[in-house]
C-alpha cells in the first residue's frame, strides 16, 4: 500500500505537523492530531490526487482502561479505487473530536453510532442524538468500564435467568 | 401545486408495520400526500453484537455474525472468517475455497429471492412472493443437507467449513440450477414486466450517483445507480478472480437510472450471475480434500487490526477487527451496508408520495438485524 | 367432501355449546404477524408456499385488532418491549401468545451480555406456548400452533366456574 505514504506526505506539506509519525514505519494507517481534522477531511475528499469520496466506516475503539479512546476512519475512493485508514486518539475524560458530518453525508449516522456507544462528542454535528439505544439510556455501553444495569424502566435485566440453567 | 395548502401532518410508521421489513420506525412529515421530511428511528433490534464479540472467543463470534444478517448468514460469516484468516495468515485448502464460494452465492440467490418477493409484497403483488419462496426453500434444502440448518448455519469456520459437501449435493445442485434458470424468466413475466409493478416502481425514488457515493451506499443499490462497483470484481477476495461473471448495473430501462425498478432489476440480474459462478465452481471444485485440514488448534491472532470488506448481498460488508493477542478480540465492528443504505432514505424519499415511501424502502432491501446489530 | 356427499337426510348434531364454540375458535385462529428478528423469516417461510399455514386455519393479519394469536418471533429488546405490551393490549379478547424461538423464550444467545435485550417476553406479557429453537423449524412452529389449538379446544368459556 503505497497510498499511505503518499497521503501522509501530501498532508505533511499541506498541514505541517498534523501527522503523528509512527515509531517504526508501516503501511497500515495514518495517525493524526484531531485539531484540524475537518479541514483535512475536506481536503482529502476534494484533492485531485486523493479523492476519497466515500466514507466507509467509522469505528470507535476503547483500547483499555489505562489507554484512551480512539476513532478510526476508513475511506475509499470510488474514482481512483484506493483506500486509507486514519486514526485519531481522543482522551477518555470529555472526549470530543471535530465532526465530518458535513463533509460526507454518510458520516452522519456513523458518527451518531460512535457517540451512542462511546460517548465521544462530535463537535459541529448538527443532530447528535442516541442512535440505537433509547434516549433515556445511561452510560456508554461499549466502553470497557461499562457496568450493565440491572433495571431499565422497571424491566429487570438479569444476567442469568433463574430456572433455565 | 400552490392552490391547496394542507397543514403539515406528522405520521408514524412502525415499529410494527408489515412493510418496514422488521422493526423500523419512520417519522414522516407530510404535506397532503407529499413527504416533506422523513426520519428513520432505528435500534429496536439492537442486540449488542459488538459487546458480545468482546466477551467471546473468535470462533464463538461466528454464530453471532450469522444472526446479524439473518437473510444472508453464509455471506456474513464468510466475511468474518476471511478477516480473521487474513489476520492469522491462514491458507485454506482449495476445496474449502470452492465450497465457500458455492455456499455464499447460493445464499446470495436466496437473499435476493426474499428481497424481490417482499418488494413485490410491498407494491401489492402476493403471488410472486409465494413463487419465490418455493425456490428459496429448495436452496435452504441444499443448505440443510449440507449442515443441518435452514437459516443460521454456523457453517464457515476459521480455516475451514464445518461439514464437507454431502453425497448427492452436486447432482441436486445441477438439477436445481437448471430448473431455477427457467423460473427466473417466469419471475420476469409475472413481476418485472408487470404493468402495475412498473408504474409503481419506475421513475420513483431516484438515487443519483453522487448521492449514493456520498452516503456510502454500496451493493445492488449503488449498482442500480449506475456505478460499476463490485468487490468480487474490483478487489477480488477468496477465489473470485477465477470466475467469469458480469456486474449488472442499472441503465434506466423503464425510467431513469437509479430508480426503484433499476435496483430491483440489478438484483434479478445478479441471480443470473450467481448461477454462472456456481456452475463454474461446481465444475472446477477439486473432488478430494479434507475440509478440516487447515483448522488452527487455537484461534489466537497476533496483535494488530484489520479492516476487511466482502460483497454481501446488500453491499460492502466490512469487519474491523482489533486483536490484542488474546483469544478474545478487543473490538469487532461490523460495517453494515444496510445501515448506510437506510441513512440515504431521508434524502431520496423526500418529495415523493406517501405510498412511494414503502416502495423505496422495499427497493433498498434493508435487514434490520444488520442495521441495529 | 367426496365420500360423504349426498348420503344423508337433513341432519342435526348434538354437542355441548361450549365444545362447538371452542372447536370453531380453535380452527380459525388468525395470527398477528409480529416479526422481530431472524425467527420472523422462519415464520414467513411457514406461512409461504411449502408449509402453508392457512391449511390449518391460520391467516396472517397485520393489525392486532383482527388477530387472536400473537406470535412473538424474535428478540425483544428493551426499546421494543413497551411496544410489544401496547400491541398485546390492543388485541381483542380472547387472545393467546406464542413465544417463538429461544430469544423470545429466555433471551437465547443474547442472554449473557445483552444489556439491551429483554430476557424472555413472558416478563411483560403472558405466554401460552413456548416454541424452542434458534430458529425453530417451520415444523416445530406448526407443532406449537397445533398445541395451542388443543389448548383452545379444551377451554369452556361459557360454563360457570366452580
Ligand atoms: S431465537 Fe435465534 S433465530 Fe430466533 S430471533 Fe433469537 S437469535 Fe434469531
Amino acid at each position: 500500500m503505497i497510498i499511505n505514504q503518499k497521503v501522509s506526505d501530501i498532508l505533511e506539506v499541506k498541514f505541517p505537523g498534523v501527522v503523528i509519525l509512527p515509531d517504526e514505519p508501516h503501511n497500515d494507517f495514518i495517525q493524526i492530531h484531531p485539531e484540524k481534522w475537518k479541514e483535512i477531511a475536506k481536503f482529502i475528499k476534494t484533492d485531485s490526487e486523493l479523492k476519497f469520496d466515500s466514507c466507509q466506516c467509522i469505528t470507535g475503539v476503547d483500547l483499555g482502561i489505562e489507554d484512551g479512546l480512539e476513532v478510526r476512519y476508513n475511506f475509499h475512493s470510488m474514482q481512483l479505487k484506493h483506500k486509507i485508514e486514519i486514526r485519531i486518539a481522543v482522551e477518555r475524560k470529555n472526549p470530543s473530536i471535530p465532526s465530518i458530518e458535513q463533509v460526507w453525508r454518510g458520516a452522519n449516522w456513523l458518527e451518531r453510532e460512535v457517540y451512542d456507544m462511546y460517548g465521544i462528542r462530535f463537535k459541529g454535528h448538527r443532530d447528535l442524538r442516541r442512535m440505537l439505544l433509547p434516549d433515556d439510556w445511561k452510560g456508554w455501553p461499549l466502553r470497557k468500564d461499562y457496568k450493565t444495569p440491572n433495571i431499565y424502566n422497571g424491566m429487570k435485566i438479569p444476567k442469568v435467568r433463574k430456572g433455565w440453567d | 401545486m400552490g392552490l391547496v395548502h394542507a397543514e403539515e401532518m406528522t405520521l408514524n410508521i412502525g415499529p410494527q408495520h408489515p412493510s418496514t421489513h422488521g422493526v423500523l420506525r419512520l417519522k414522516v412529515k407530510t404535506d397532503g400526500e407529499i413527504i416533506s421530511e422523513i426520519t428513520p428511528v432505528i435500534g429496536y433490534l439492537h442486540r449488542c453484537f459488538e459487546k458480545h464479540c468482546e466477551n467471546l472467543s473468535y470462533e464463538q463470534v461466528i454464530p453471532f455474525t450469522d444472526r446479524c444478517d439473518y437473510i444472508a448468514a453464509m455471506n456474513n460469516s464468510f466475511g468474518y472468517v476471511l478477516a480473521v484468516e487474513k489476520l492469522m495468515d491462514i491458507q485454506v485448502p482449495e476445496r474449502v475455497e470452492y465450497i465457500r464460494v458455492i455456499m455464499a452465492e447460493y445464499n446470495r440467490i436466496a437473499s435476493h429471492l426474499l428481497a424481490l418477493g417482499t418488494f413485490g409484497l410491498d407494491v401489492g403483488a402476493y403471488t410472486p412472493f409465494l413463487y419465490m419462496f418455493r425456490d428459496r426453500e429448495r436452496i435452504l434444502d441444499l443448505f440443510e443437507i449440507t449442515c443441518g440448518a435452514r437459516l443460521l448455519y454456523n457453517y464457515m469456520w476459521v480455516g475451514g467449513v464445518s461439514h464437507d459437501l454431502p453425497l448427492g449435493f452436486m447432482e441436486a445442485s445441477y438439477r436445481f440450477l437448471d430448473e431455477f434458470e427457467k423460473n427466473i424468466n417466469e419471475y420476469h413475466n409475472i413481476l418485472s414486466y408487470n404493468k402495475i409493478f412498473i408504474e409503481r416502481s419506475a421513475d420513483v425514488g431516484i438515487m443519483p450517483k453522487d448521492v449514493a457515493i456520498d452516503y456510502g451506499v454500496t451493493g445492488p443499490n449503488l449498482r442500480g445507480s449506475g456505478v460499476k462497483w463490485d468487490l468480487r470484481k474490483d478487489e477480488p477476495y477468496s477465489i473470485y478472480n477465477r470466475f467469469k461473471f458480469d456486474v449488472p448495473v442499472g441503465t434506466g430501462i423503464m425510467g431513469s437510472v437509479g430508480d426503484c425498478w433499476d435496483r430491483y432489476w440489478v438484483r434479478a440480474e445478479e441471480m443470473q450471475e450467481s448461477i454462472k459462478i456456481i456452475r463454474q465452481a461446481l465444475d472446477k471444485i477439486p473432488r478430494e480434500g479434507n475440509v478440516h485440514e487447515a483448522l488452527p488448534k487455537k484461534v489466537r491472532p497476533p496483535k494488530g487490526s484489520i479492516y476487511f470488506r466482502t460483497e454481501s448481498p446488500r453491499g460492502d460488508l466490512g469487519y474491523y477487527i482489533i486483536s490484542d493477542g488474546t483469544p478474545t478480540p478487543l473490538r469487532v465492528k461490523m460495517r453494515s451496508p444496510a445501515f448506510t443504505a437506510l441513512s440515504a432514505l431521508s434524502e431520496i424519499a423526500t418529495g415523493w408520495m406517501l405510498s412511494d415511501v414503502l416502495v423505496i424502502l422495499g427497493s433498498l432491501d434493508i435487514v434490520l438485524g444488520e442495521i441495529d446489530r | 367432501m367426496g365420500f360423504l356427499e349426498n348420503r344423508f337426510e337433513d341432519n342435526i348434531i348434538t354437542a355441548k355449546l361450549d365444545q362447538i364454540l371452542s372447536w370453531a375458535r380453535s380452527t380459525s385462529a388468525w395470527y398477528f404477524q409480529f416479526g422481530l428478528a431472524c425467527c420472523a423469516i422462519e415464520m414467513m417461510a411457514t406461512a409461504a408456499s411449502r408449509h402453508d399455514l392457512e391449511r390449518i386455519g391460520m391467516m396472517p393479519r397485520s393489525s392486532p385488532r383482527q388477530a387472536d394469536v400473537m406470535i412473538v418471533a424474535g428478540t425483544v429488546t428493551l426499546k421494543m418491549a413497551s411496544r410489544v405490551k401496547l400491541l398485546y393490549d390492543q388485541m381483542a379478547d380472547p387472545k393467546y401468545v406464542i413465544s417463538m424461538g429461544s430469544c423470545a423464550n429466555s433471551g437465547g444467545p443474547y442472554s449473557r451480555q445483552g444489556y439491551h435485550v429483554l430476557k424472555g417476553v413472558d416478563q411483560i406479557i403472558p405466554v401460552d406456548v413456548y416454541v424452542p429453537g434458534c430458529p425453530p423449524r417451520p415444523e416445530s412452529l406448526i407443532e406449537g400452533l397445533l398445541k395451542l389449538q388443543d389448548k383452545i379446544r379444551k377451554e369452556r368459556p361459557l360454563t360457570k366456574k366452580k
